[in-house]
């Protein structure tokens, strides 16, 4: 593991501390989908998102996070790289905060659209690939979508016309946890052949193992390298809770969930996080540093 | 490491008490004992939407159809015209996803589909305004034919399945997560286009459906610690809504007031507007959401933030008897 990696590795476990502090003291929120995409929101902050922040409609970079549910995760990395202070993200789900359940843009422009209804993310993503290219503008329009919402119908409907349109500026990641809401996605409605599907459909596809960021530099170079007149689909294997063992590959902690003390005590342990910090983490203020 | 078994499963929010979910889970595995044809359709929320209790009970009749609540709202329209009777089950917002759906193929084709949403208004509370919906029933109430129906507590919500699966046509029916307080006992009676007088009153009357119901019974006390005597209706039946007992109210009381964990545009409130206004106008305050969105914080404590607690409800009451 490179050094960069290492600190890439750091950065992740202090955002998934973060979000998992914040559902607990929210009451509510699904931890399950935000620890399976933190390594891919780490990723992109840290290499697309370096130089500025994303969602200018001036251009360059955009991003959306299709699958809202996970905004924990968002609010989470969003802290880590100076977005907002991890105080405020603590404010998760709180009357007043913009830190709501499920990010809106209108409280958080840097968030890119607002979400929640699974499958309208990524009518947006094309929406603003369809402008950019329209508009000469460069930078790539980046959606995170879950694979149980690649069920509704309108994820087809843009994949289609996004590569109708030849969005060659559209990245779509699937956080491909096989985990939906109540069961697997094969018990409730199966995906595959999925990669097929996407090919079908006229897009790129490449696949990469969603918590190795080795691999993401590798499969994320490739989906930006300009070459591609189709858009580019990422399937990225992932693992629903990753990171707190009790909770990695299991349905029950989808969401929406009330942590205990105990169990974000657990959780918190799990990801190595020394006494001290936990106690700060459950009283409700983030550790310094 | 933590072992999996130090670690015990998560409380899903809402899960326990006496919620209007839970008595509409409840409420079809009684029926499916006493009808063949009734099945029950899901989008991956059955542990939301109280249908997992049916789930286990019947699961040959059990359909699921994952994350894709158009395709599922017309599959419904496709059974009914087969023979069978289904009850299609999602939350409140994505109800309002499918109604150009629900619309052609089951109300203009007239099939009898019962749409039981859950999570209705700010009853999804934290999850924040993308998730509150409050413009169902005014959505819905809107097309042709479709029955419009928002109990007030578990033993209503009983009845009202019941009444719904009876119904010759198609119903949308609000359910609800959060645990309610019980208003009525194993007597109580329900039929679509019907409403009942909980409280007497001589002044005003308070008009509510679903979790606003309550609110009003303790609107009713704070306007009577103020000598304002407050008469109760609740109209569960939104669509039709019932007339009659308008009308009795508009000849005993001054005023009206309405109250729904919905927009005051289209929903109960227009309801009795429009009935109020066509047989015997009167003044009326509409407590409701205006024209805005939710944001995320608990349940009680939005319905405190937008004004539609019983506080909200006893001040609409003071300003309708001065007009
Ligand atoms: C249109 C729509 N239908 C239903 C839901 C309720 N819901 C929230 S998350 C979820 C499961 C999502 O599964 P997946 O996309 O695989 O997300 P992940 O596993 O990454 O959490 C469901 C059904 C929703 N948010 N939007
Ligand atoms: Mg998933």
């Amino acid at each position: 593991m490179s050094a960069t990696t290492t600190e890439t590795h750091e950065l992740a476990t202090r955002a998934r501390r973060l979000q998992l502090a914040a559902i607990y003291h929210a009451g509510s929120g699904h931890p399950g989908g935000s620890l399976s995409c933190t390594d891919l929101l780490v990723w992109l902050w840290q290499n697309a998102y370096r130089e500025a922040v994303p969602n200018d409609a001036a251009g360059g970079e955009q991003f959306i996070l299709s699958k809202g549910h996970a905004a924990p995760a968002l609010y989470a990395v969003g802290a880590e790289f100076g977005l907002m202070t991890r105080d405020e993200a603590l404010t998760l789900r709180k009357l007043g905060s913009p830190c709501q359940g499920h990010p809106h843009v209108v409280d958080l422009p840097w968030t890119g659209a607002s979400t929640g209804s699974l499958g309208q993310g990524f009518s947006v993503g094309v929406g603003k690939a369809l402008a950019m290219k329209h508009r000469k503008l460069a930078g790539f329009v980046t959606v995170i979508l879950g694979d149980g919402e690649l069920q509704e119908g309108e994820c087809w409907e843009a994949a289609m016309s996004a590569a109708h349109h030849k969005l060659g500026n559209l990245i779509a990641v699937v956080d491909y946890n096989k985990l939906q809401s109540d069961d697997w996605n094969s018990a409730i409605c199966g995906l595959e052949p999925l990669t097929d599907k996407w090919r079908s459909f006229g897009w790129r596809v490449l696949e990469v193992d969603g918590h190795d960021y080795d691999e993401l530099d590798r499969v994320f170079a490739e989906a930006r390298d300009g070459c591609s007149p189709a858009p580019t689909c990422i399937i990225a294997h992932t693992h629903k809770g990753q990171g707190v063992s009790f909770m990695e590959d299991s349905p029950l902690w989808h969401g929406s969930v009330c942590l205990t003390e105990e169990q974000l005590r657990d959780s918190l342990r799990d990801l190595g996080t020394p006494d001290d910090e936990i106690n700060s983490w459950l009283e409700g203020s983030a550790p310094r540093g | 490491m933590v072992e999996a078994t130090q670690t015990e499963a998560p409380t899903l929010i809402g899960k326990s008490g006496d919620s209007m979910r839970e008595a509409f889970g409840h409420a079809l595995v009684e029926l499916a004992g006493e009808r063949e044809d009734l099945v029950v359709l899901d989008a991956d929320i059955a542990g939301g939407t109280g249908v997992h209790n049916f789930r286990d009970a019947c699961p040959e009749r059990f359909f699921q159809f994952g994350i894709a609540e158009q395709n599922m709202m017309a599959v419904a329209g496709g059974m009914a015209s087969m023979g069978l009777r289904p009850v299609v089950t999602t939350f409140a917002v994505f109800c309002l996803r499918a109604v150009e759906q629900a619309r052609l193929s089951i109300a203009y084709s007239k099939r009898k589909v019962l749409i039981a949403a859950s999570h209705p208004g700010l009853d999804v509370g934290p999850d924040g305004g993308s998730a509150q919906c409050f413009e169902d029933m005014a959505a819905y109430r809107a097309i042709p034919g479709m029955t419009v129906l928002s109990p007030a507590d578990p033993v209503e919500m009983r009845l009202a399945t019941r009444a719904a699966i009876a119904h010759d046509g198609p119903v949308y029916m609000r359910t609800g997560r959060s645990p309610v307080r019980r208003l009525f006992d194993e007597t109580h009676q329900f039929a679509i286009g019907r409403g009942t007088q909980l409280r007497d009153g001589t002044d005003v009357t308070l008009v509510a459906c679903g979790v606003e119901v309550a609110r009003a019974l303790d609107a009713a006390e704070l306007l009577a610690a103020d000598g304002v005597s407050a008469r109760v209706v609740n109209m569960p039946s939104i669509e039709p809504v019932d007339h009659e007992l308008l009308a009795a109210c508009a000849r005993e009381t001054r005023a009206f007031v309405t109250a729904e964990d919905h927009s005051v545009r289209g929903g109960l409130g227009s309801a009795v507007a429009e009935s109020l206004a066509t047989h015997l106008p009167r003044p009326i305050q509409f407590v409701g959401m205006r024209d805005e969105f939710g944001t995320s914080a608990e349940p009680d404590e939005l319905a405190a933030h937008y004004g539609i607690d019983a506080h909200g409800i006893a001040a609409a009451a003071r300003l309708a008897l001065t007009r």
